[in-house]
């Protein structure tokens, strides 16, 4: 679904992103991990073209992202994402905000998205909110539509940057039990986060990232069962990361 | 219309005296500066002490400040200026009338007016500046002060102003440029300033697309010239580690 | 000091006041529309494009409005000279008007710059994330928020090119400080008309920046 190739991106003089190569089978679920500044965001961003990058290529469902002749905003129309800090549109309501990238993206009608929205939020546990604006919500709700809206376009994949690293500790769950139930019908994920219990759970690869590299890339059960035969970089974060 | 291009207009004469145009630029961008600075003075010491009052507990003194702000702003420059420049003489009392108005040469009374004028209608825009800056000062800078015995006069001197006075850098750089810009009004009172003389120029020369492009080229510049000595002045009174300097 | 002399002026004071908010409102209005353009120009990929409208900004901003409004009164009749070929009378209104419109739009451009960006970044990301392109997702997403944001703004900066209307004095436009001054001068009360202009001037600049103060009051919620 996803197959990344030789990626290489630079900021000025600096690389941010050194030959990443690897791929997303369709219906896997796919967790990016790394210390903050490793570059997996930048990385989950290269794979809708939310960020250009230089060297190689990312074919996202048969479609070339690098290719100029790529039709970027369709391409984008049938990849939902999912940002750390919601970009809901706080000038909209929450059943426009559903709505409004069916309606002039896809061409749907205003009652078709509309139903289509309002059904995804009651799936969400969100319906009384319909009417409400961003603002007026919590951050879990937020981020809980923010998932909506993306699925509302009917995607393909879906990517998940740090979804739940802005939110207070006692929403996280709230996302994350969505995003399981997600994984569990089958949807195709990459989820960049540091939430490890979830990649316990639903995982199904889990790639660790350092300085730019891709330096594990394994199956969850390799990741996470024998940590000595990890790279060391690799230890030393998930020390970090799992003694609470 | 015909219209006679010569960009070597500057260095003719004038036909008064063996003065040539360009002489007149320089007069008036030494009245232009004049003003600007002297005027800037005047904002920056009231404008200071304004911004203070506005900011400390008590509900007379910060009305009073408010007040000035609200009607320095809310009149236009140009009416401030005729009142400055027609009304307020005549209500001087007798002496100093006369001394305004037959013992000073008129520029010399133009000056003094215009002067007076800017410098005060610039102090209500200084005093915002400073008011923000010292608002946007956490409270516990205060609250730690009074805790180590100083007293309310100390505080401002030692602990706000000085970090106030750092973060207003940007927005009081602005208003010294306009100092400069606003001096044009005192063309309407019949200073010889820049645009006094940069008109003068083109009614005797004919040749005015030549002057207003040297004009509009010393304020250029004299903006540019200004806005890099204050960034330097940012760099040098910097604190490390506190604010970020120079946007980014 | 005689006030009395004011109340017959009036209708002419108020054909001066209108001259005052004709020019403020088109003034506005033009500003607006050629700075939000240039807002555009400013933030698009083309250096090229960008650097002029940067340009264009920067000069207007170092220069008095005094000087500009001077300059194109005297120069207009000749630039429209050489363009049509022909003498193209064109009054001191126009000519004011043009300059104000170019002077503001300079200034308005950077409202709407700081307004975009301040939206930006992640409203951009997410909008195009959606499968919209670069107009759809500044014309739903971004300047709908933009201009709600900077509202107060454009209405602070409308304020005092209301009070700067008054520089047209310098050519001879009946506004209503030049009205004001004329009539006073005429019947030699110029000190009551003076202060009644002044007075006038402060009741509605100050009445419109409480509006101002209380809509954003209101927006900020």
């Amino acid at each position: 679904m996803i197959s990344i190739d030789n990626v290489n991106k630079w900021y000025a003089d600096f690389q941010v992103l050194t030959n990443c190569s690897t791929e997303v089978k369709k219906g896997e679920v796919v967790v990016v991990c790394g210390p903050s500044g490793s570059g997996k965001s930048t990385l989950i961003k290269c794979v809708n073209a939310l960020e250009p990058f230089q060297q190689g290529d990312i074919v996202v469902d048969g479609t070339s992202v690098a290719d100029s002749k790529t039709n970027l905003p369709k391409l984008r129309s049938r990849v939902g994402m999912v940002f750390q800090h919601f970009e809901l549109f706080p000038h909209l309501s929450i059943t426009e905000n559903l709505t409004i990238a069916q309606i002039k993206v896809l061409g749907r009608s205003k009652a078709e998205a509309t139903e289509k929205g309002l059904k995804l939020l009651e799936r969400v546990g969100l319906q009384d909110h319909a009417h409400k604006h961003p603002g007026q919500l919590s951050g879990g709700q937020q981020q809980r539509v923010a998932i909506a809206r993306a699925l509302a376009m009917d995607p393909v994949v879906m990517l998940f940057d740090e979804p739940t690293s802005a939110l207070d500790p006692e929403m996280v769950n709230e996302v994350l039990d969505v995003m399981v139930q997600l994984a569990n019908e089958g949807m195709t994920m990459m989820c960049v986060t540091h939430e490890m219990g979830f990649a316990r759970k639903v995982a199904d690869r889990v790639i660790f990232m350092d300085a730019g590299q891709i330096v594990e890339d394994c199956p969850k059960e390799e990741f996470f069962g024998d940590v000595s035969a990890r790279s060391e970089r690799a230890q030393q974060f998930l020390a970090k990361i799992l003694q609470h | 219309m015909n219209y006679n291009w010569d960009w070597g207009i500057f260095f003719k004469s004038t036909g008064i005296g063996s003065e040539i145009y360009l002489d007149w630029f320089v007069t008036g961008l030494g009245w232009t500066i004049a003003i600007a600075l002297v005027g800037w003075v005047i904002a920056l010491l009231l404008g200071s002490l304004l911004g203070v009052m506005r900011t400390v507990p008590n509900r007379w003194i910060a009305g009073i400040a408010t007040t000035y702000v609200e009607i320095f702003r809310n009149v236009p420059l140009l009416v401030q200026l005729f009142l400055w420049y027609f009304l307020v003489p005549d209500l001087l009392p007798e002496p100093l009338e006369m001394w305004f108005k037959q013992d000073l040469n008129p520029a010399t009374s133009a000056y003094l007016s215009v002067v007076v004028c800017l410098g005060l209608f610039t102090a209500a825009r200084v005093c915002e500046q400073v008011r923000t800056g010292i608002q946007a000062l956490p409270q516990g800078q205060t609250a730690a002060a009074y805790a180590m015995g100083f007293r309310l006069p100390q505080i401002y001197s030692n602990v706000l102003l000085p970090q106030a006075y750092r973060i207003i850098i940007p927005p009081l750089t602005s208003e010294f440029l306009n100092i400069f810009k606003n001096s044009s009004v005192a063309s309407l009172i019949g200073l010889m300033e820049l645009l006094a003389q940069t008109k003068q120029t083109a009614e005797f020369s004919a040749n005015l697309f030549e002057a207003f492009t040297l004009a509009t080229l010393i304020y250029f510049t004299l903006n540019m010239g200004l806005m890099l000595l204050m960034r330097m002045i940012e760099h040098r009174v910097a604190v490390p580690g506190l604010i970020a300097v120079g946007g980014k | 000091m005689d006030f009395s002399a004011i109340l017959p002026a009036l209708p002419g004071l108020w054909d001066g006041m209108l001259l005052t908010l004709q020019l403020m409102v088109m003034g506005v209005l033009g500003g607006v529309i050629l700075g939000t353009a240039l807002a555009m120009l400013r933030l698009s990929h083309n250096k090229w494009l960008a650097n002029a409208a940067a340009t264009y900004v920067n000069y207007f901003r170092s220069i008095p409005l005094l000087l500009v409004i001077t300059w194109f009164y005297f120069a207009v009749p000749f630039i429209l000279r050489w363009i049509t070929g022909e003498d193209t009378p064109i009054g001191a209104f126009s000519s004011c008007l043009v300059a104000f419109i170019m002077f503001e739009a300079a200034y308005f451009c950077e409202i709407v710059r700081a307004g975009i960006q301040a939206i930006a970044k992640g409203q951009m990301g997410a909008a195009q994330a959606l499968g919209m392109n670069y107009p759809q997702s500044m014309r739903l997403i971004i300047l709908p928020q933009a201009f709600r944001k900077m509202t107060p703004l454009l209405l602070q900066q409308s304020i005092i090119l209301f009070q700067d209307t008054s520089l047209v004095y310098t050519v001879g436009l009946m506004d209503f400080l030049n009205a004001s001054r004329s009539r006073g001068d005429i019947i030699g009360q110029s000190h009551e008309f003076l202060i009644f202009a002044g007075l006038v001037y402060f009741t509605v600049s100050f009445a419109a920046s409480l509006l101002v103060k209380h809509l954003q009051r209101r927006l900020a919620v």
